[in-house]
């Protein structure tokens, strides 16, 4: 988030509402994101039309990047069918882009119920762009935003707009400010990396040479702790994003599976020094305040509800790996999954209600997702080698994880309701253990 | 008359021996002494010098060579050797267990008999795992394995302050094999001698 907002605080951005029908409220109605149903919206979204006398070949790159850039991340979504450009009427390059010009008979003829259109100006580095929403058959205008920025920062005001018409649509600001925290042995030793929402602009955050796992998001997005060998054993650094300072808890055996208690800066972790391993909760400096979890068998993989006032982990107490939720008030601890005999990962959603998990069966792992009340856990990817590490997006339209479908494990997202499986990225080595940020 | 002849021979016989020995002793000396030389200076003749075909030295002087350095060698070779048994013999386990099965208790008790034997040496217990669990929950795993191997040698009468350990989870597999076996080796605790 954090870094997000640096970017675009240092853009020249101007942001103006452009005239058109006024639209004051909001559609939610558009998009049911609860829905399991979720019937995708066709939309179109043509290339930009450019303002100039004559147009030249840099005008005609910036108008392809800006119109892919805006369609790739609206598809990611997974909320719309995006239409292709070849079946259009309208050369959207000399078409008018404003509601009073546009015939919108051309677009609700190809299938569009919606339709993006912009038209930019590219002077020197800066370049103003006007992007709209329409609604094709109530022939409206749903959204104008006008910016101006630098060339360097497109995929900035595409992610913004981006944003704009999934808020429009669903009253929630989508996934476009966030990104992914991830593991990856590219470079021969398991390290921290971190991309954007749509696997764009990887860099690594760790280069501790030495084995390093499990990220977790502070809930501000400002800080990851991770569990690393980097001293030779597994400690847990708790490193803040924007300026690497880092703060490790060393104690004697296992120190694993961070987890942030929302809006505080504090955090969960396993640590074994007394000689079990219980999970404790920690300052976020890696004090220990108290211990969370007690009895036989091992305690791991906390995740905390959104409202911090439960915790959901993973217990051999029964003998078997199983997810139990613990009420931190009462102290009291409800065992979650019945089914199977291996229930791990478990990832508590942005809205509360689910939890996500990795559950075995037949010798596989596969992503599930269960209520609060533990009855009939959804199975949502099947046939497709090990599908591990559940993570919500932070507006709970999505599930990132890790999957050896295609061989190697790489990470992939999906719907929340298990729709519209892919592969985020493709780099060097195995990728494992994805966490979504805030 | 008889007697007289008898003692005589007798002591003619152990002075004899005396001077051999006391001679021998010399020789050998020397003659290590030499190997040991030409050894620093060209390896190859040391071989041939170590040959015994081209030495000199009476059959007699050879006898003493055995004594002295050579038993700390063989002693330190069988170290070596019990040592190697140490590190090379994994204790195996069942899948998502830290239970010690009847010869993982052998291979432990085997190890506690070298850890008796060689009471300066100090061992880090591995717990690993293999790669069919999830990793978050195969650390820990890991590390009740190494855990379990620890508490039956302490059972067995071996100091805890000489077993450290320490998991992998299922970061270090032995075998990098998508299989039961290599699933099965990977299922391990490992020692290593600090």
């Amino acid at each position: 988030m954090a870094y997000f907002r640096i970017i675009l605080l240092s853009l020249v951005a101007v942001v103006i509402s452009l005239t058109g029908p006024a639209v004051t409220l909001a559609g939610y109605d558009y998009i049911d994101i609860n829905s399991p149903f979720l019937r995708k919206i066709p939309i179109a979204v043509p290339l930009f039309k450019i303002k100039a006398e004559s147009i030249s070949s840099s005008d005609k790159q910036l108008s392809g990047r800006g119109s892919d850039m805006l369609s790739g991340m609206l598809d990611f979504t997974g909320y719309f069918k995006m239409l292709d450009r070849e079946s259009f009427l309208e050369d959207s390059l000399k078409a008018d882009t404003a509601a009073q010009n546009i015939d919108f008979h051309n677009w609700t003829a190809v299938g569009a119920e919606l339709l993006v259109t912009g038209e930019f100006q590219l002077r020197g580095d800066v370049f103003e762009i006007e992007l709209r929403l329409f609604d094709t058959i109530k022939s409206s205008q749903l959204i104008g935003k006008k910016y101006t920025t630098g060339v360097n920062d497109l995929r900035d005001v595409m992610r913004r707009f981006s944003g704009e018409i999934v808020y429009y649509l669903t009253g929630n600001r989508g996934v476009f400010e966030s990104r992914i925290a991830f593991v990856s042995n590219g470079t021969g030793s398991k390290e921290i990396y971190i991309c954007e929402f749509d696997g764009i602009n990887t860099r690594p955050f760790t280069r501790n040479k030495a084995i390093t796992l499990f990220p977790a998001w502070s809930s501000d997005g400002k800080w990851i702790a991770y569990t690393s060998y980097l001293k030779g054993k597994p400690d847990l650094y708790i490193s803040n994003v924007n300026d690497g300072s880092t703060s490790v808890v060393s104690n004697k055996g296992i120190n694993i599976t961070p987890a942030w208690v929302p809006g505080k800066f504090e955090l969960a972790a396993t640590l074994s020094y007394s000689g079990d391993q219980h999970i404790y909760l920690m300052t976020g400096n890696g004090k220990v305040i108290k211990k969370l979890t007690n009895g036989w068998g091992s305690d791991v993989s906390p995740s905390w509800s959104p409202d911090g006032k439960k915790m959901a982990f993973v217990s051999s107490r029964t003998g078997t790996p199983q997810v139990y939720v613990l009420n931190i008030e009462s102290g009291h601890t409800e065992r979650l999954t019945f089914t199977g005999r291996y229930n791990t990962q478990p990832s508590w959603s942005p809205k509360g209600d689910k939890i996500a998990y990795s559950g075995m069966n037949g010798g596989r792992h596969n992503i599930y997702v269960i209520g609060l009340d533990g009855k009939d856990p959804v199975q949502l990817t099947r046939n497709g080698g090990d599908n591990e590490s559940p993570s919500w997006s932070p507006d709970g339209s999505l599930i990132a994880f890790s999957s050896t479908r295609e061989g190697p494990s790489r990470i992939y997202v999906m719907t929340s309701h298990g729709t519209d499986q892919r592969r985020l990225l493709a780099i060097s080595g195995e990728q494992t253990n994805p966490k979504w940020s805030p | 008359m008889k007697n007289r002849t008898w003692i005589m021979l007798a002591l003619l016989l152990s002075v004899t021996v005396l001077l051999f020995a006391s001679c021998s002793k010399q020789t050998v000396k020397a003659d290590l002494q030499d190997v040991k030389d030409q050894a620093k200076q060209e390896p190859k003749q040391a071989a041939a010098a170590s040959a015994p075909a081209p030495a000199p030295a009476p059959v007699v002087m050879k006898a003493p060579e055995p004594v002295g350095p050579s038993a700390e060698e063989l002693a330190a070779k069988a170290k070596a050797a019990a040592l190697k048994t140490l590190a090379n013999e994994d204790v195996f386990f069942d899948f998502d267990s830290a239970v010690l099965s009847d010869a993982a208790q052998e291979v432990l008790k085997n190890k506690s008999a070298i850890l008796g034997k060689y009471s300066g040496v100090s061992v880090t217990i591995e717990g690993h795992c293999d790669e069919r669990g999830t990793n978050e929950y195969n650390l820990a795993l890991g590390e009740r394995r190494a855990e379990s191997a620890k508490k039956f040698l302490v059972s067995l009468g071996v100091n805890a302050s000489r077993l450290k350990t320490i998991s992998y989870g299922e970061e270090k597999p032995v075998d990098a094999g998508h299989d039961e076996a290599a699933w099965s080796k990977n299922r391990r605790a490992h020692f290593a001698a600090d």
